[in-house]
């Protein structure tokens, strides 16, 4: 390796000796390896490189990561990345969570970390179950959900990741599948590229506790129709002749064929720059049957970072006034001397 | 105005003629200012206070405000006051009972009087004992006419009059001007006690720059109070308290919650660390969030967090990555917190929890003291999950303990609580301000290295291999490396599962998990190692030893000095670090025939003390949210001494027909 070349990891690099410990056929298996694949292109160095994880299946990620990692507690791994953040703001840290531990527990600092624009990659494995306690239905399952707490079936309305994060104002929001390998590497390696709190959901199939939940997106005979690739720039369609579209009635999406009076530039193009996040927010609203689902980048924003901020109002009180001495502290307050 | 009753014994305190047939020489004054919330009596006690200290005194203040910003103006609930007791000697509490009353209402008249010495001064604001006044105080008819008067030196004043009167010029709505009668009062007292003037008008001057006709109105009114005072010579005499005689040095005033803050940037600074402070907002510790938020050019970074989970959170992240995360709370926050300082203990990170105690349980008294957080501290977690715990026991103490809590945590990579408590948080008191060279530098080293050779025998767990980072390895005193990220060759994963020793990797083997369990506990008993020993203040040995924690010190230690001036064989001992404890506490305990524990609580101290070394200790406890007072205190110890039948504080109902106060 010459000196002007940054150091490259390989997948090997990224390996941990301790066994990974998921289910066989669990979709984060497939996550793991497209992880290692994106940042062996990265050209971060792996001690640069931080995974923070609370509870859950996807929780145990960090372990099988050879970078740093905090393993920490249920739906907390926010909070603990902003701290990690604050100390050391150039770190490259990931956040990997799942639909209990972001949503659920974790809900009010899902919120908050990405409100701040901490520059932190949240990944939220959504598998619409709790797997790690054995198949209770999960704050992302669809409502009549048969599980072993929901036994007639689930009547919590479910929440969608996507819409959460937009309505906090994510500046990078995307989605993506276990299954879709090329498509999860670009994703991520465009969430590493983001500066600013970048939420990525990735549908994941649990294997024993919710098997199949996402064929339709993953069914390579019918996934084409269900399914609606996000391209900057690019009008919203879909299908496997490419025939069908989304435009606009009115304030609502609208799933139509091509032709009959239709065509593509009365279509919705898509504008992951936008800086109102209204778009992006119905996009992350059209849910399958009656919509094809959306994947790739809702929404890419640059605003300052947290850590930008923190560091700004430093420089700021220093410039007014000086680095502070802490004999001005001890004097801060009248004086008196005793003889 | 008038004087009644002016044949009614004089203050306390040693009285000398001194060649100025007015003026009168006082050894010590406690006063209380009192009013409605939206009175301002918080800001004229702690100008009062300011005077004092410049003027030389030994001064220690009590704030005691209600939980609510304004109930509605002039009742019960809305009674916001503040004492202090400035003295020529060394004083340590800010007093039992008061020389001097000021209230400005009728709500703050019936609240308060019963503090009030037989004979004491009792000035109160005539303007504001209308009939509606007295109603919502729940008065049928006005107190100051009644016979009970003729215990105290009662000076009526006619404030509102007479402050609209001194600021007419400054041309302020009725309602600002009104807003400038605490100032009056404030002015009056100056008077009576002969504090200069100076200090407030500079603060007048400071805080009102922007705003020229209040800056003058305020000016006004302190200066036409002080002026009333003189002129109408409402006092046969006026009183000086002489300076005290303090070691010398630079003073200032300081609260708790100044000297944490102030304490914290100090440590962090000249252990060269980041100071990373991540806080909800909760009383009675908002202030020091509040102080560390305005010290930015410190390089200090604030979080205020979502809530208490997340700055627990925070603090543990900013410890990760090498800085000194620190969070601060009350009870209800340490509940919210205690899963989080659990992952703090497993993952051996260093980090300060610092708890302002209040009255629990639940919301409980939010402004008001208590100690009743030590058993939660002590065991307020899931597992065995053993955190050290150290107490300051006074305002100025609070800059020296929350040093030690930096160096604890970072010399032992662990999680550590500081109880401080509502009483040492917003009291005040003198604070010689140390040197620099003085204080001590906690030195912290990261490892930037692996730390496992070929060389080296192998290590119980067989783990681990020449070349590797073993995030669990640990030193002489069972400590593990603080390896942050970033270092290249370091790369280590932690969690809250439980880990192999040496190799921190996860693991579940029945005999690892009793060894670390044993390993965490036995370093945090290696604390001791590390802290001074109990310091016994009276005999060695003797009849009685008084064992306090926190902020009780100074009202122990002064029942024990008189005590002890009564001849009585009584020691007291206070515990600045409470797990571990000195290790030579038991011998202390066992040097005397009994041990009095006096707390703030239903007997967390005594619990502990008895459980771990068998002692048959007694407690003397309180819980109504105050203070203990000096003679509580002694009357215990002379009731144990003197085999006399048990003492109990009893509560005496705030007012008798009416809530108590919020």
């Amino acid at each position: 390796m010459s000196a002007t070349t940054l150091p490259t990891l390989t997948v090997k690099d990224l390996t941990t000796d301790q066994d990974v410990r998921w289910c066989p056929g669990c979709g984060d298996y497939s996550i793991l390896a497209q992880m290692k694949k994106a940042l062996a292109s990265l050209g971060v160095p792996r001690e640069k490189i931080v995974f923070v994880s609370g509870i859950g299946c996807s929780s145990r990620f960090p372990y099988y990561m050879n970078t740093y990692g905090f393993h920490t507690i249920h739906g907390r791994a926010p909070t603990i990345a902003t701290g990690l953040k604050m100390a050391q703001p150039d770190l490259q840290v990931w956040v990997v969570t799942g639909d209990g531990d972001g949503l659920s527990i974790g809900g009010n600092h899902l919120l908050h970390v990405i409100r701040r624009n901490v520059d932190v990659k949240i990944l939220l494995f959504n598998n619409e179950i709790y797997g790690l306690t054995k198949g209770q239905y999960s704050p992302t399952s669809r409502l009549g959900t048969r599980t072993k707490s929901s036994p007639q079936g689930s009547i919590d309305n479910p929440i969608r990741p996507l819409s959460v994060a937009i309505a906090a104002e994510a500046t990078f929001v995307a989605r993506t599948i276990d299954v879709d390998v090329n498509h999860m590497v670009t994703v991520l390696q465009r969430a590493a590229a983001h500066k600013g709190t970048a939420f990525v959901e990735i549908y994941q199939n649990c294997k024993i506790f919710n098997d199949g939940v996402f064929d339709y997106v993953t069914d390579k005979s019918i996934k084409s129709d269900n399914l609606l690739y996000l391209e900057h720039g690019k009008p919203l369609v879909y299908g496997k002749d490419r025939n069908k579209g989304i435009r606009l009635n009115g304030l609502d999406p609208e799933a139509v064929e091509l032709g009959n009076g239709i065509a593509v530039d009365d279509l919705l193009h898509h504008n992951e720059s936008a800086k109102e996040p209204s778009l992006a927010y119905l996009l992350s609203r059209m849910v399958h049957p009656e919509f094809p689902e959306c994947v790739g980048v809702f929404r890419a924003v640059r605003k300052p970072t947290y850590e930008e901020l923190v560091q700004e109002q430093i420089v700021k009180a220093i410039k007014a006034k000086g680095p502070g001495k802490i004999e001005d502290l001890f004097r801060s307050e009248d004086q008196w001397t005793v003889e | 105005m008038t004087i009644s009753n002016p044949t009614a014994p004089s203050p306390s305190g040693l009285a000398s003629a001194n060649g100025h047939a007015k003026v009168q020489e006082l050894e010590s004054v406690t006063i209380r200012f009192c009013g409605d919330s939206g009175d301002g009596m918080q800001l004229a006690g702690t100008q009062f206070t300011n005077a004092s200290a410049i003027l030389g005194n030994d001064i220690s203040t009590l704030p005691d405000f209600p939980a609510e910003i304004r109930a509605p103006a002039g009742t019960l609930a809305g009674v916001s006051g503040f004492q202090l007791h400035f003295s020529s000697h060394a004083i340590h509490t800010p007093g039992d009972t008061l020389n001097t009353l000021v209230a400005m209402n009728p709500a703050a008249l019936k609240t308060n009087l019963k503090d009030l010495e037989p004979g004491g001064i009792l000035i109160v604001n005539s303007d504001s004992f209308g009939t509606s006044d007295l109603q919502k105080a729940g008065y049928t008819s006005n107190p100051l006419d009644s016979e009970a008067m003729k215990n105290y030196r009662l000076i009526k004043v006619p404030i509102n009059k007479l402050n609209r009167e001194a600021v007419a010029e400054c041309k302020l709505s009725p309602r600002e001007a009104d807003r400038c009668k605490n100032f009056f009062a404030l002015g009056l007292v100056f008077w009576m006690y002969e504090r200069p003037m100076e200090p407030t008008l500079k603060w007048i001057r400071e805080k009102f720059a922007k705003n020229p006709a209040v800056l003058e109105a305020n000016t006004r009114a302190l200066k036409a109070g002080y002026n009333y005072g003189e002129t109408m010579e409402l006092l046969p005499v006026h009183y000086r308290v002489p300076k005290a005689k303090i070691p010398p040095g630079t003073y200032r005033k300081i609260t708790g919650n100044e000297a944490l803050a102030i304490g914290l940037v100090t440590a962090t600074q000249l252990a060269k660390k980041e100071l990373i402070y991540a806080s909800y907002p909760i009383t009675p510790a908002t202030p020091i969030l509040e102080t560390l938020a305005d010290l930015k050019r410190y390089g200090v970074k604030t979080l205020q967090a979502e809530d208490e989970i997340a700055a627990m959170g925070m603090a543990i992240g900013a410890a990760f990555g090498g800085a000194i995360g620190v969070t601060a709370t009350s009870g209800p926050g340490v509940c919210l917190k205690s899963e989080a300082i659990g992952l703090a203990v497993m993952t051996e990170l260093p980090c300060v929890i610092i708890d302002v105690q209040r009255g629990g349980p639940s919301t409980g008294l939010p402004t008001k003291t208590e100690q009743a957080d030590l058993l939660q501290a002590m065991f307020g977690r899931n597992g065995e999950c053993p955190v050290p715990i150290v107490a300051p026991r006074s305002p100025a103490d609070c800059f020296h303990m929350v040093f030690e809590a930096v160096r604890i945590a970072t010399r032992f990579m662990t999680p550590i609580f500081l109880l401080s408590d509502g009483y040492i948080a917003n009291g005040a008191e003198p604070w010689s301000i140390p040197s620099l060279d003085s204080l001590p530098r906690i030195a912290i080293q990261h490892p930037t290295t692996p730390n496992s050779w070929a060389n080296e025998p192998q290590h119980e767990n067989g783990a681990g291999e020449p070349g590797k980072f073993l995030p669990y390895k640990r030193d002489e005193w069972l400590v593990r490396p603080w390896a942050v990220p970033g270092t290249p060759g370091l790369e280590h994963r932690i969690g809250g599962l439980e880990k192999q020793d040496v190799t921190g990797n996860v693991n579940y083997e029945p005999g690892n998990h009793e060894h670390m369990v044993r390993t965490r506990a036995k370093k945090i008993q290696n604390i001791a190692e590390t802290i001074p020993d109990l310091k016994v203040h009276g005999p060695a040995s003797g009849d009685l030893l008084v064992l306090g924690w926190g902020g009780t010190y100074g009202a122990i230690l002064t029942a024990v000095e008189r005590a002890q001036r009564k001849g009585w064989s009584v020691a007291h001992a206070h515990l600045q670090y409470l797990n571990p404890m000195p290790k030579n506490t038991e011998a202390v305990l066992r040097s005397y025939k009994q041990v009095l524990i006096p707390e703030l609580n239903a007997g967390q101290l005594l619990w502990l003390i008895r459980a771990k070394y068998c002692v048959p200790a007694v407690g003397l406890n309180k819980i109504q949210g105050r203070p203990f007072l000096v003679s509580e205190i002694e009357a215990k110890i002379e009731a144990i001494l003197t085999g006399a039948p048990d003492v109990e504080i009893t509560t005496t109902p705030v007012v008798s027909d009416g809530p108590s106060q919020g």
